[in-house]
């Protein structure tokens, strides 16, 4: 094992850097250079595309990137998701054939794990997989799928076993998303985008091979992918900065960039646009009213308290202290945001919140603030699972009545859309 | 901004908590509120000269241990958990402040020292029968022959204004308005022509008093007609002590409830595994954990010299009212019938909850001095 310090990964990544980095390189030659030599995965495998680096170390690469203004690779969403789950539980088979291409960003990935019968309880899908002559043939439906129409392939998690319990009857696998056995429909959602999409498989086939770990072993590799989820969207923010540099290769990432995130665009409106607040309120002259002002300091004073929350638990962490209560209430008090902002932007707009697109204030953010704050207290979790889990975990009172537990999953009641 | 308790700092409160639970358990805070006076000077200077409280965060200079205002805000947490019956805020904390703030350097000598020593119990009689917590209510003149102060007026909600000592006095000029005219001063409490009534206050274990100043003989604290600025400071400074109390009040409500429900069967079942009970104790705990932040933070950015100092003490203030009150109404519930009985405990802090939510400005209150610095 090399004993790497701050000092020799900054110079060895500055000397690589200084005689690869090229803005005028096409973007498809960068990231092979990536790939080839490691640094665009520091920490990943040395065999596969890395360097081994601890991961504590990988800051002090960005940083030598950012300073040359050099691309990172592009790490966006279920792709790492993909690669963490294959590093992870991938046959050698796998590695070979999607690692590099998630490196240099030339295939597109999706998760099929939830379903329309099963979102809180992802456990509970009940898509098929059946082995029919010497291939896997899958039938059901998967739900929020992000990217599925681009994408050339899914990680699955589909039931393989009726008679086995809820978790021991799923299986994982790579599907190819690109057969005629996968129909993908946008799903339109109350706010106009289409950020996720419904997917039908029909007779869909997955070759024996494209299984990952064991049969049955489904949940366990679905766990792996999940716990990536959270750090994968901190990385998908981070890569969406593109420097403002000028430069060909520069242009070809935004233009990705763009693409890439553009169902997204609504998500800072969804958390409730705090910022806007009191700009909005001096603007409208609604800064005068008293009762506004009580709203406006409430919730000015909802949103600062979570802010330093999460600061509080931020400073624990880096003392090394082990995790408090205050670490596991960003997400619900991020919903609580959410929901009084779109009250006080409605009370600071009035008769304008009736009003859509550009007819209605800030060319339509306003608007699009009152139509997508519920998803904050649903999307990644809902807030009830939440207080489950938080009650549980770190108030230590009694773990939910389980109904299916120990049964075979053909006995336990379930929706009838499935 | 540093935001994190150092190991000295947990080691000090973890000990001052077992100090204090053993030494004010509800026992003796139902004994000592029963009394008129809500304190008993030989027990209280016992625990205070062992672990010299009241000097905590006087400097050194003026005989205390010139810690910030972090670690006293340490101290009234733990006080406010314990609801222990003792004359701390009025002296350590507003008459503190506002002589270190008013006062000149002579003065600071003179008077901190005793204070510091648990000698001396003082308090700052500001607010008057009007109940507003800005200088546009203060009333009360002061008059000045040849250097020789008289105080009139009437002040009220004047925190154990019965037992104290020393009374430092906020009074005007005749004919001066809110910020002007201003001054703090200090008056002996067997003055002549001062009369004391101890008001009947909901929380028992906080005493307040009325007190009539008839020309009272009185010394200028620091100079004439520039109390305002020294005032603002002393308020910003109390408020965010009482926000740390009241996070310490809501957090001992908080475990108290859902160690009950824990413990309580109804229907064959602990009723902690009802899931509306345990939604209700994760709302209390983002309430409480979310407060305690804003209470740590702005004692944080006051020992900082922070730009955001002076509303994060408002914020920190409206949280901690909001949330101590909303804890003490839950944990009543959570406790049903048994928690509006007189026997059991929780009344003891729900009406803690209840003074401590509008004394110094109410939420509505500090919800305008936010605005009001926004909207500057």
């Amino acid at each position: 094992m090399t004993n790497y310090t701050e000092n020799s990964v900054r110079e060895e990544a500055r000397a690589w850097l200084g005689e690869n980095w090229n803005p005028n390189l096409d973007l498809f030659e960068w990231r092979n250079k990536l790939a080839d030599s490691g640094w665009g995965l520091p920490n990943w495998p040395s065999d596969w595309y890395g360097r081994d680096l601890p991961v504590g170390l990988v800051p002090i690469v960005e940083e030598e990137f950012h300073r040359v203004g050099a691309l990172p690779i592009p790490k966006s969403g279920i792709r790492m998701l993909a690669a963490a789950t294959i590093l992870n539980h991938g046959t050698e088979m796998h590695k070979q054939k999607f690692l590099r291409r998630i490196v240099t960003g030339q295939d597109v990935w999706c998760q099929l794990f939830s379903e329309p019968g099963s979102g809180s309880d992802l456990a509970g899908a009940t898509t098929k997989a059946v082995m029919v002559g010497n291939k896997w043939v899958v039938n059901g439906q998967k739900v929020w799928t992000t990217s599925a129409h681009k994408a050339h392939w899914g990680l699955l998690l589909a039931r393989t076993d009726m008679d086995a319990t809820k978790h021991d009857g799923l299986s994982y696998f790579i599907i190819d998303m690109k057969q005629p056995g996968i129909e993908t429909q946008p799903l339109k959602q109350m706010n106009g985008y289409a950020s996720f999409n419904q997917v039908f498989l029909t007779d869909a086939e997955v070759l024996p091979d494209f299984q990952v770990a064991e049969l049955g072993d489904g949940w366990k590799v679905a766990t792996t992918t999940l716990m990536h989820e959270r750090r994968a969207a901190d990385s998908l923010r981070a890569w969406g900065q593109v420097p403002d540099n000028e430069g060909p290769i520069y242009d070809q990432e935004r233009a990705e960039i763009e693409t890439t995130m553009a169902p997204y665009k609504w998500y800072p409106q969804r958390a409730g646009r705090v910022d806007l607040i009191m700009e909005r309120a001096k603007e409208t002259g609604a800064i005068k009213d008293p009762a506004i002002r009580q709203e406006i300091a409430k919730l000015m004073t909802l949103h600062k308290s979570a802010e330093w929350t999460a600061r509080r638990a931020r400073s624990a962490q880096e003392q090394g202290k082990p995790q408090g209560p205050e670490g596991s209430l960003g997400k619900l008090a991020a919903s609580n945001v959410a929901r009084t902002a779109a009250r006080v932007h409605t009370m600071i707009s009035g008769a304008n919140s009736m009003l859509s697109g550009e007819d209605s204030p800030e060319n339509g953010t306003v608007s699009e603030v009152l139509i997508s704050f519920p998803a904050s207290s649903i999307a990644g979790g809902t807030d009830e699972i939440q207080k489950n889990i938080i009650s549980e975990r770190v108030l230590d009172m009694p773990k939910e009545t389980r109904f299916d537990a120990g049964k075979p999953f053909k006995d336990i009641p379930r929706n009838t859309i499935s | 901004m540093k935001f994190s308790f150092t190991e000295e700092q947990d080691e000090f409160r973890f000990g001052l908590r077992r100090f204090l639970e053993d030494k004010s358990p509800s026992t003796e805070v139902r004994r000592l509120m029963a009394t008129p006076d809500g304190w008993e000077r030989e027990q209280w200077s016992k625990i205070n000269t062992e672990l010299g409280l009241t000097a905590v965060a006087i400097p050194e200079a003026y005989g205390g241990h010139g810690f910030g205002l972090s670690e006293q805000c340490i101290i009234l947490e733990e006080m406010g958990r314990s609801l222990l019956c003792a004359p701390y805020f009025g002296s350590a904390v507003l008459a503190t402040s506002a002589i270190l703030y008013a006062g000149t350097e002579a003065q600071k000598k003179e008077l901190l020292p005793g204070i510091a020593s648990g000698d001396t119990v003082a308090t700052l009689a500001f607010t008057e029968e009007n109940g507003l917590w800005d200088n546009s209510g203060i009333a009360t003149v002061f008059e000045n022959k040849n250097q020789h102060y008289s105080i009139s007026g009437t002040k009220s909600f004047v925190l154990d204004g019965n037992t104290a000592d020393l009374i430092i006095v906020l009074a005007r000029t005749p004919d001066s308005k809110n910020d002007e005219g201003l001054s703090l001063f200090t008056v002996d409490a067997k003055a002549s022509g001062l009369r004391k009534d101890l008001l009947k206050s909901v929380d028992e274990t906080r005493k307040l008093a009325r007190i009539h100043f008839d020309q009272v003989p009185a010394k200028i604290l620091g100079t004439e007609g520039t109390a305002a600025g020294p005032m603002k400071k002393t308020m910003t400074r109390s408020i965010i002590c009482l926000a740390n109390e009241m996070v310490g009040g809501a957090e001992r409500l908080r475990e108290d409830a859902l160690e009950y429900v824990k413990m309580r069967m109804q229907f064959g079942r602990s009723i902690a595994s009802f899931q509306v009970t345990k939604h209700k104790a994760t709302d209390m705990l983002a309430d409480v954990e979310l407060a305690k932040s804003a209470a740590y933070f702005a004692a944080a950015a006051f020992d900082d010299d922070d730009d955001e100092t002076e509303e994060a003490a408002s914020i920190a203030k409206a949280a901690s009212s909001e949330a101590y009150m909303q804890t003490a109404i839950h944990s009543i519930q959570m406790h049903g019938g048994i928690g509006f009985t007189w026997d059991n405990d929780t009344h003891l802090w729900f009406k803690r909850a209840k003074s401590c939510e509008v004394f110094l400005g109410d939420p509505a209150h500090h919800h305008e001095k936010m605005m009001t610095i926004w909207d500057a």
